[in-house]
């Protein structure tokens, strides 16, 4: 039996009149199960998925003033099946409210076709933390293709756009854009009081952007060292001590 | 090819492009260049991400430099956009998951879009700064924007002496970034979109070539007869790169290159260097 998803997500946060924050809309559909706990708002596989052929979309709203936090409870794991998958993200932070997402990361298991749109629209004054990390492949696995596309506005004028290309192997293996790395990962910081001192170490760059904003990315040769090499970016392009990656 | 365009793309062009390795002396000193197989690969991986964005921009640059140049009808003139409106007509979304094979998103029709913005006193200059934070965000290594700058300065001198241009006039003002000025100077040359794509690409594996035979000193054959194997994927980025030239800059690519970026940072820090970047 052939079975594609097309489920779309919808997490709302809103500033009510004291200043807290509710979450006022919840929408769970098929494998994007999304669920509040004290800390943050937990997206859940509730079934494998990305499956080739799946198209998941999740809309995150967080308005005026607001806050939110967005984390998963478990890395999401691309898979082959029925064509490509795809999985948008879209997200619109209000004025001096702040987004930050930071789910666990996506693996490309072998055979995959997998494609992350994501695109974030900032207010003049909004914040973000922003963490993508990406497996090539599950143990000992040559992953599938993957593509990833990250559009950031702030404003309404374009602050980043990045993507990164892991479909031909004989191109995603030099030297310029992974060499032999398994796992590569971001974190976009934008809001005041960030550096302005770009900062390199071993598979780390800490990377100020035009506007008010720091890239971090990282390669590693795997996940675990990935995450740690993010945080301490993170660390070093905030003036202030970041939250745990 | 016309001879104009061949000079553009020539290497000897006294444009400062000698002084710039396009991030090989960083992978030199890092160890992972040290043949012509792995030059081959450092190349190969240069011109499918910076390769592809830089010839893309210096395309969507000459298709704007030659609209430029053309009448444009009064009902044309609904005013300047806000600077990023041009690029946006689309949501980012719509944007980024548009595809070479789909038929344009309804309202981005953005040859209508980018020709009203070029329009008006001070419309031009809008436009091409509005192109040019386009190739900011799409490089974040603050290194390799400084270097993007500094050779797109040393070009427009070059380029105003000898092909003279009200665009590369206003890219000279503003420092633009390096593909942005060899777009506008492959028209005022009389080349085309594809044209521009082409000398950009060609470009992003020429000086990474030719930085490999001063650094490694190896065999000018041997690295010839790679950028000769090369042929093929230079010419099918540049073709792809062409294939954006009138759609909105949103969706122009923007393929990273991780390491490239950290190579480009450490060099800038870098004591001992022979090349600026």
């Amino acid at each position: 039996m052939t079975r594609s998803y097309a489920p779309r997500a919808a997490i709302t946060a809103a500033c009510d009149a004291s200043g807290v924050t509710r979450l006022t809309r919840l929408r769970s559909d098929g494998p994007l199960a999304v669920r509040e706990t004290p800390d943050a708002v937990y997206l859940v596989g509730a079934a494998a998925s990305p499956l080739g052929g799946d198209d998941l979309a999740l809309d995150v709203e967080v308005g005026a003033g607001a806050r939110l936090t967005v984390r998963s409870a478990a890395s999401a794991l691309a898979l082959p099946g029925d064509g490509p998958s795809r999985m948008t993200v879209r997200a619109r932070v209000g004025a001096g409210a702040h987004l930050d997402y930071a789910p666990e990361p996506t693996v490309a298991a072998r055979g995959c076709d997998h494609r992350a749109v994501t695109s974030v629209e900032l207010a003049a004054d909004a914040t973000l933390r922003w963490r993508e990390e990406l497996v090539l492949g599950r143990h000992g696995e040559a992953p599938g293709a993957h593509t990833a596309r990250f559009d950031v506005t702030l404003d309404g004028r374009p602050l980043l756009r990045h993507a990164l290309d892991l479909t031909d192997p004989s191109v995603y293996t030099t030297a310029p854009v992974l060499g032999a790395a398994r796992a590569v990962g971001s974190v976009l910081l934008a809001g005041p009081g960030l550096t302005t001192e770009p900062h390199t170490a071993e598979g780390l760059s800490v990377l100020p952007l035009t506007g008010p904003a720091v890239l971090v990315t990282a390669t590693a040769a795997d996940a675990a060292t990935l995450r740690r090499r993010l945080t301490t970016g993170a660390e070093r392009a905030s003036r202030t001590p970041a939250p745990a990656c | 090819m016309h001879p104009s365009l061949l000079l553009l793309a020539d290497s000897r062009l006294p444009a400062g492009g000698h002084a710039h390795s396009g991030g090989l002396e960083p992978a030199v000193t890092a160890g992972t260049v040290t043949d012509i197989p792995s030059l081959t690969a450092f190349l190969r991986g240069r011109l499918a991400t910076t390769g592809l964005v830089t010839a893309a921009l210096a395309a969507a640059a000459c298709a704007l430099a030659v609209t430029a140049t053309e009448p444009v009808e009064e009902d044309r003139l609904p005013g300047l956009p806000r600077a990023g409106g041009a690029t946006g007509t689309g949501t980012p979304a719509e944007a980024a998951t548009h595809r070479a094979s789909d038929p344009p998103p309804s309202g981005t029709t953005t040859g209508t879009v980018n020709r009203a913005t070029v329009t008006g006193d001070g419309g031009l200059a809008v436009a091409w700064e509005v192109l040019d934070a386009e190739a900011d965000t799409r490089t974040p290594s603050p290194a390799q924007r400084r270097a993007a700058r500094a050779q797109g300065r040393s070009l427009a001198r070059v380029a105003l002496r000898t092909w003279p241009s009200a665009a590369l006039d206003v890219l000279a003002r503003q420092g633009a970034h390096h593909p942005l000025v060899l777009g506008a100077a492959t028209a005022a040359a009389g080349g085309g979109p594809r044209d521009a794509a082409s000398i950009a690409a060609y470009g992003s594996v020429t000086g990474g070539a030719s930085a490999g035979v001063r650094l490694l000193g190896l065999d000018p054959l041997g690295v010839n007869e790679a950028l000769g194997g090369l042929a093929a994927a230079i010419d099918a980025v540049a073709a792809e790169a062409a294939g954006y030239a009138g759609r909105p800059w949103a969706e122009l690519p923007a393929p990273s290159a991780p390491v490239l970026d950290l190579y480009a940072e450490a060099h800038a820090g870098a004591d001992l260097r022979l090349f600026e970047s």
